[in-house]
């Protein structure tokens, strides 16, 4: 072998691609040539110092657990023609899927992982508001108190609507972030569950129709109006959420 | 909080464990950690629609074809100017040197970050294979499959993206 023709199939040696035969032929030709060792030296040292580990990125700690939820919905819509199916699995997965649909519908977060975050957001915002004391900033069922209160703590005002008169209590506000920004979180009372109504000026002009989801035992339901973004969360059945939504929709 | 879903199904079993491969080539071919985890779930949500189309074999590969696919898309949309014309190896390795002797000497000196800059400097076709190879360790026939080139073009792709690596490393090491 001569040094032109090792240099050649020095890369693929190295890598252990080579046919026994020419793997022979390069370990031959490196005991006796000075010049090409060294290159076969240096080319191993790059390769060793690739490989040392510090150039691999592992995964973030919480990616299995974002592509986890956000595959919910489509791994359920996958097992839809599977037989011997308890029924009330059927009934939730068609559920799912109807749910799957609105959201792609959604035209306001036209990014799949944009809408998945919002989501994941509004979860845990409800989630956390619901530990001891994170409930509201400024305690008051009285709207007049509570809007006035996020002026000069947010970039906007966000409507407060008083839906005393149709079952809803007003318990407060909050300020909260969700969708990488600061939001505005209202909550309501109905009975003893309770709703939070985050807002937040929305990155479309458009008018968009309700998205409904489910997490985690919750319900949600996302909309835009009026330059907003509306998004209600709560433990309260999905009838009950969407009256809320109804109501709060013709009062802004 | 964390109630995640049981893992339970096959695509767990034989997908999700690859997330870290996974993760490691959109951040590669990204350059960021951000657009890494978007471009990654996507590639997974894909991957599971895809899942019915999957008859075993070499998961890996399968899983990081669709990743690599994913990540096209992503710089076609984001970054058009290092995807925009098919890439062309004269090109590309007529400034490079065929027959570097010096890059022993370059590596010493050249820091682990130095290293970094460099593969990160390499067009994206190089920088592929070379993550594939070096930091994968995938074989040529699995990175010709993930790559969706010919099993020669793999050899001479990764021979020419080692040349411009050391190239790079000696213009960064010039530079300083």
């Amino acid at each position: 072998m001569i040094c032109s023709e090792c240099r050649t199939v020095l890369p693929a040696f190295l890598d252990g691609e080579l046919d026994v035969v020419r793997q022979v032929e390069v370990e031959d030709h490196l005991r006796t040539c000075d010049a090409c060792s060294r290159i076969h030296q240096a080319q191993l040292a790059l390769r060793s110092t690739l490989k040392s580990g510090e150039l691999y990125f592992r995964a973030p700690v919480d990616l299995e657990r974002k592509i986890r939820m956000a595959a919910q919905p489509a791994e359920r819509k996958s097992m839809l023609p599977r037989p011997r199916m308890p029924a009330w699995i059927g009934a939730s997965l068609a559920a799912a899927a109807v749910v799957a649909l609105a959201i792609f519908v959604w035209p306001v977060l036209s990014r799949p992982s944009r809408t998945e975050r919002i989501a994941q957001d509004v979860v845990s915002a409800h989630i956390r508001s619901l530990m001891p004391g994170h409930l509201t900033d400024v305690p008051s069922s009285e709207h007049h108190t509570v809007k006035p209160w996020f002026a000069g703590k947010l970039d906007f005002s966000p409507p407060v609507a008083d839906l005393s008169a149709e079952g809803f209590q007003l318990v407060g506000g909050r300020l909260d972030y969700a969708a990488d920004r600061p939001v505005a979180a209202l909550v309501y009372r109905k009975g003893e569950h309770l709703i939070n109504l985050f807002v937040w000026p929305s990155a479309s002009k458009r008018q968009s129709p309700e998205a409904a989801d489910a997490r985690q035992g919750y319900n949600l339901l996302f909309w835009t109006r009026g330059q907003a973004d509306f998004s209600a969360i709560s433990d309260l059945n999905a009838a009950e959420l969407k009256q809320f939504a109804d109501l709060v929709r013709a009062r802004t | 909080m964390d109630s995640q879903p049981p893992p339970s199904s096959a695509f767990d079993q034989v997908v999700l464990p690859h997330l870290d491969a996974a993760y490691n080539l959109a951040r590669w071919l990204t350059r960021n950690g951000h657009d890494a985890e978007d471009v990654v779930q996507e590639a997974f949500l894909r991957a599971l629609r895809f899942f019915g189309g999957f008859h075993g074999g070499n998961a890996r590969a399968w899983l990081l074809a669709i990743v690599r696919n994913s990540c096209y898309d992503w710089l076609r949309r984001n970054r058009p100017s290092e995807v925009s014309a098919p890439f062309d190896e004269e090109i590309h390795s007529s400034a490079v040197d065929p027959d570097p002797t010096s890059e022993d000497l370059l590596l010493e000196q050249a820091g682990r970050h130095r290293l970094r800059d460099a593969l990160e400097a390499l067009p994206v076709a190089w920088r592929e294979v070379l993550v594939l190879r070096e930091l994968e360790g995938l074989s040529y026939r699995e990175i010709a499959d993930v790559a969706g080139i010919k099993m020669g073009t793999v050899m001479s792709r990764l021979a020419r993206a080692r040349a411009g690596l050391e190239q790079q490393l000696a213009i960064d090491f010039k530079g300083e």
